[in-house]
């Protein structure tokens, strides 16, 4: 019998790997692929919520919403990261320390 | 579906997506974090299945892997030589970062186990486009306004901030 506390579990992991990439990885575009991990177990979370408790369908509708959220947030980050390629010519987040005091 | 089928079904995907996540968080070659993470959007699409929301694992399939991971690949395509060995690994905060993680994921399960979650047993609602539809509708639809306002604004600033500099 599967439960709620499986899903969940398996979003904790999800989590913790997506923000270890964040936090580890000094290439912009693997970062944004740990919040894109990240945003994943966030919805998994959501609709595994709709399913086994008493908010219904609101879950999964929350959870479409992240989902566009999360393409607006790729689109706008990859430009973001070209433009910086083209200015520092690196998309090494360390390097990227202009506006730094 | 029989229970059992149901449980493996639940397990081949939940280690699908973790560890695909795993190969994603630990690779040293970025181009190996972008298909892993194909993988690790598969799997989560299946458990989306399985937890009766059909209409978000089509979602989940049709954005993330059509849209998203097509847009990771050309960022890294765009922006660095493919073909090269020496991309930058991990070599940066491992120790406490890895620290922060664990205890971060102890604190989870603790949480996750120790809640008395308010589980109802109900069926369930078996074609979700048209539940979704009505929702957005009508609970939720200046979000549905907003978020179309959102798009847009996406649409014009990514075109705006990717293109070449040539007029000024």
């Amino acid at each position: 019998m599967i439960q709620l506390q499986h899903y969940l579990t398996i979003a904790a992991f999800l989590f913790c790997l997506g923000l270890y990439c964040v936090l580890t990885r000094r290439n912009a575009v693997t970062i944004l692929m740990g919040i894109e991990l990240i945003l994943n177990s966030a919805n998994l979370n959501l609709i595994a919520f709709s399913r086994y408790t008493t908010t219904a369908i609101s879950g999964q509708v929350f959870a479409l919403f992240v989902i566009i959220m999360a393409a607006a947030e790729a689109a706008i980050a990859l430009a973001i990261v070209l433009n910086l390629y083209k200015r520092v010519n690196s998309i090494d987040v360390d390097e990227v320390d202009m506006m730094r005091g | 579906m029989s229970e059992e089928i149901r449980l493996g079904v639940f397990l081949a995907f939940g280690v699908l997506s973790v560890a695909a996540a795993a190969v994603v968080a630990f690779a040293r070659k970025i181009i190996h974090s972008i298909f892993a993470l194909l993988f690790a959007f598969f799997g989560v699409a299946g458990l989306y299945a399985l937890l009766h929301a059909d209409f978000l694992a089509a979602s989940q399939v049709m954005i993330y892997v059509g849209g998203i991971l097509v847009l990771l690949l050309f960022g890294v395509m765009l922006t660095q030589k493919i073909s090269s060995v020496d991309l930058k690994g991990p070599s940066f905060q491992r120790g406490p970062a890895a620290a922060i993680c664990l205890v971060l994921l102890g604190a989870l399960l603790f949480v996750i186990y120790k809640t008395p979650w308010p589980i109802v047993d109900r069926p369930p609602i078996h074609p979700t486009p048209p539940a979704i539809g009505t929702h957005l509708m009508t609970d939720f639809l200046l979000p549905f306004e907003v978020i179309s306002i959102l798009l847009f604004a996406v649409l014009v600033a990514a075109a705006m901030m990717a293109r070449s500099e040539a007029r000024r």
